[in-house]
Parts: C-alpha cells; structure tokens; sequence
C-alpha cells in the first residue's frame, strides 16, 4: 500500500504518543507508534509479564443492525455467525468468489439484532464497501469512525483494568460488553472484549474518541501498564501463532491453505445444517474435504509454523527449498521471537513438507538456514477461560 | 586516531594502515534492538562500498557496507554472540571488524564528526 501521495491519518492519541516519544511510522494510512523509548525487545518482554497497551485505533469497527443482520453476515462467511449466542466474540473471514480471503476480522453479538465487527485497518474502507454492497439492503452497515481502540493485553491486565472498571475480571475469553471506566476523574463509557493478538489474557476496548486519551492516560498510571509499539505487536502475534492480514493471508489464499479450517464452524461445511452458502463455498468444501480426506492432493499448499535450526533470522519472502534444492515455498513472516528466543516464521509450503518435524531449507542471502516444520503457536497462549 | 564516519551510518576508526569498523549511534537505534550480526571472513578482500555484513533488529535488516578498500583481519566474536552490544556499546564493544587498508586515500572521502553529525541529523 502506498501512502506516499496522501496524508497521514492520526489516531486520537497521536499526541500521547508524541508526549511517550514514540518513533512514529505510517501504518495502514495512519501514522503510528513502532516503538516507544523502551525498545521492541522490552514492550514485546514487558506485554508477556505485565500489561501492555496498545492503540489500534486504525483499525476498523462498526455495527450491522437489523432483525436479519445476522444471516447477512453469515452469507459472506464461511462461519457460524447465526449461532453465536449474545455476548459473545468469534474469528470471521471475509471471502471473494474464489474463496479467497477479503480480510479477516472479529465479531461480537450485542444482542437485539447487533453484530460488532472489527476490521483490518488497511482493509477498512475497502471491507466496509464489500459489507454494504453484499448485505446492505438486509441489515443496516453502520462504520464507526468516532470510535478509537485501545489494546490492554498480558497477564497483569485483568488486574489493572479491573481496578478502574470492576466486572472484567468476570468475562472469559471472547466475550464482553459494555463496562464504565472510572478514571478518578472522569467516567468513561466503552464497550470491550476479553481478547487480542498477543496470545496473551488481555481485553481490546471501544472507546469514543473524545475519551481515547483520558482512558489511554488512566491505563498508563497503573503501574503494570507501559505502553507499546507496533513492533512488538508483530513479534506477540507471530510467536502466538495468528495472522497478519497482507502478509499470511491475503486474495491469493484460501482458508483451507492458510490452516483456518478451525474457523469454518461444522454447522457451514459438508453434511452442516447451513451447509456452504458463501463467497467460494464450492472450492472451499472442495478444499475442505480433500484436507480432512486420505491426503491431500499433489500441488496444494499449506502454512505451517517454521523454527530456525541456526540463530538467523528468516524474513518475509524468504525462499524455502527441499533439502534437494526444489523451491516448496515461502516465508510470509518471520524474526526473532523475543520469548522463545529463537528465529520463528510461518510460510506456506508443498503439503507434502507440512507436517511436523520435517526439516526444510531457507534461502538467506544466498546460504541454506535449516529449519524444522513446528506446531504454533510458539509461545503457549495464555487466554482466560473460567 | 581519526574516526571517519561513511553516509551508511557506518564508522571507522584508523589507527596507522588498519581501521576499526562499527556502526554509528543513528544507525543502531533506526535500527532498533540489534539480534544478530552476519560478520566478513577473517582474510577476506572486499571493496569499498561492497556488502560486508548484515545487522537485524527483531523488525528490520541492513547492510553493512565496506566503507574502504581491504582485507578483513579480525571480526568481533564478541558482537556475534551477543549483539546487543551494537545498541549498548555501538562505537565501542559493539565493533564489527577490522580491516587493514588498501587504498588509505579513500578516507579522505569520508566525513569527519562535524560534517557526519550534521548529515544524520538531516536523514
């Protein structure tokens, strides 16, 4: 994406940021904090033992509302979102008519006909047009650009929001609601998630963006709380196993091939009560059932979490070679994970080397790096379940 | 000993016919925490402004180039193992190599302190 020829967009707390000394870069059409003084290193280390915050507020929220919103949304995925009791929070896709994936997001079920969603911010404008032209004349598609996001994540962060807004230490994983935040000061109403994309237990917020930083500064006085980068969110994601919209996943893969099958629930695949149904339901059943089947067919890839034999890292692009010099793929992302101190990646490759414990070869600089085929996520996930 | 600085945010120290080669301060912390080094052989020959290593952070990699013409007489194991010496130490401990010069006039195309501090306050 190129955002050479158009301004910067800034988030409510680009002035906080500012004050942090932040190192802001563009992002997704915003400028934003890659790091704060602390360095990668310490936010990624810091988030994995205290509490983290991160703004996310380039990211895209809005509502579908209406009797029928529901199915509507189930129409564009191939995911359970009729079932979805109220209250709670699920991993969606977007998908072309190939069965390739627009974006991937999160969704809550607020009750009354309402669905929350959570996009991507590079993919926002682009997602919000997709949703309205889809399912715009069954539901209402309402953006929410006066809302800001604010990430709290690790394993002090119950205890620090907690203090300003009693209750959240009641919600498990993928859940939430509305909750008051009481600064000392000031009341602050959001609508949060027990959520992220560290792996760790952490809560992702809504919060108008009048009160983005009163919230943000209130969060920053507890003393588990520092704040954090975009740096060190790629790292948490990477050693927790998830996506990077753009970079492992994007128009050009399926879910299938990007180990999603997780998130295509039984009730919308072969056999299911809502069976296909959605963008690409007929190559991605296809896929599916080939997947799940006696082995999948020649040609056919899959991602796959990759660790490093030697201590190099092994970036995005990098070319993956059999041990025989056949290209069988590609690195989509990779670095050194500050937890599991090692280089960890995730790619695609030939089925035929996806499963674990085969040993492949990164091309760096022109010199084999022998890496081993490794179960994600890297890091264990510590998400709160009850 | 003179230190001369390159436009690559490389610097070099020379002392007699060899120089001591590093990266600068702004080039360790544009890079962020510095996890790995990818060091010259011991003997090998390079040419200026050819590729003589590489530097990663955790979010970026970089070149690291030859600022001078010659033969590579000592690396940094030190660094190796530990490359965070590159953001603690980087105009000291945090080395990289050790080249015995070629072609000594080419310093002469290098910056000096002022000039380089002036250069990388404007990059």
């Amino acid at each position: 994406m190129s955002t050479t020829d158009t301004a910067l967009l800034t988030t409510p707390l680009n002035a906080l940021h500012i004050e942090l000394g932040a190192r802001m870069v563009p992002f997704a059409g915003y400028s934003m904090p890659v790091q704060y003084p602390a360095g990668l290193m310490a936010e990624h280390h810091h988030t994995r033992k205290a509490a983290g915050l991160f703004d996310v507020s380039h990211m895209g929220q809005l509502r579908l509302v209406g009797p029928d919103a529901a199915a509507a949304f189930e129409s564009l995925m191939p995911v359970d979102v009729i079932d979805l009791p109220v209250g709670k929070q699920r991993y969606g896709l977007l998908l072309t008519e190939e069965g390739t994936i627009i974006d991937d997001l999160m969704f809550f079920n607020k009750g009354n006909g309402e669905i929350f969603v959570i996009v991507n911010g590079a993919c926002k404008v682009g997602d919000i047009a997709h949703i309205q032209s889809k399912i715009g004349s069954r539901c209402q598609v309402i953006p929410m650009p006066e809302m800001a996001l604010l990430a709290l994540q690790g394993p002090q962060a119950v205890t620090a929001l907690s203090r300003l807004a009693p209750g959240v230490e009641k919600l498990v994983f993928m859940t939430g609601g509305n909750f008051t935040v009481n600064t000392g000061t000031q009341k602050i109403d959001v609508f949060l998630t027990r959520s992220g994309y560290t792996g760790e237990d952490g809560f992702e917020i809504s919060v108008h963006n009048d009160h983005a930083e009163a919230l943000a500064r209130a969060l920053l006085a507890q003393p588990e709380v520092k704040p954090i980068g975009l740096g060190a969110r790629n790292s948490l994601r990477l050693e927790a196993g998830l996506c990077l919209y753009g970079n492992d996943i994007d128009t050009t893969t399926n879910p299938v091939e990007a180990s999603l099958n997780w998130a295509m629930q039984k009730v919308r695949r072969a056999g299911g009560a809502r069976e296909g149904g959605f963008p690409g339901a007929t190559k991605i059943l296809a896929a599916l059932a080939d997947s799940t089947g006696a082995g999948a067919p020649k040609g056919t890839r899959k991602r796959i979490g990759l660790i490093a034999l030697e201590r190099i890292p092994v970036r995005d692009h990098t070319e993956l070679q059999d041990g025989a010099g056949n290209k069988i793929g590609e690195v989509t992302s990779g670095l050194l994970g500050p937890t599991i101190d090692k280089p960890v990646a995730m790619g695609y490759v030939d089925t035929a080397f996806s499963t674990l414990g085969t040993q492949v070869v990164a091309i760096v600089r022109g010199k084999p790096v022998p890496m081993e085929v490794s179960a994600m996520p890297f890091v264990p996930t510590r998400y709160y379940r009850g | 000993m003179t230190i001369k600085y390159t436009p690559d945010h490389e610097w070099l120290s020379v002392d007699g016919d060899t120089a001591t080669v590093g990266i600068t301060h702004h080039a360790q912390d544009a890079l962020g925490d510095v996890v790995f080094v990818d060091l010259p052989e011991v003997g090998a020959a390079i040419d200026a402004k050819a590729v003589a290593g590489v530097v990663e952070s955790v979010k970026a990699a970089a070149d690291v180039y030859m600022p001078v013409t010659g033969t590579i007489t000592e690396v940094n194991e030190a660094l190796r193992a530990d490359p965070s010496l590159a953001n603690s130490d980087p105009l000291g401990s945090g080395w990289f190599f050790k080249v015995k010069l070629s072609a000594p006039a080419e310093l002469d195309a290098l910056m000096d302190e002022t000039s380089y501090t002036a250069f990388s306050a404007a990059a």
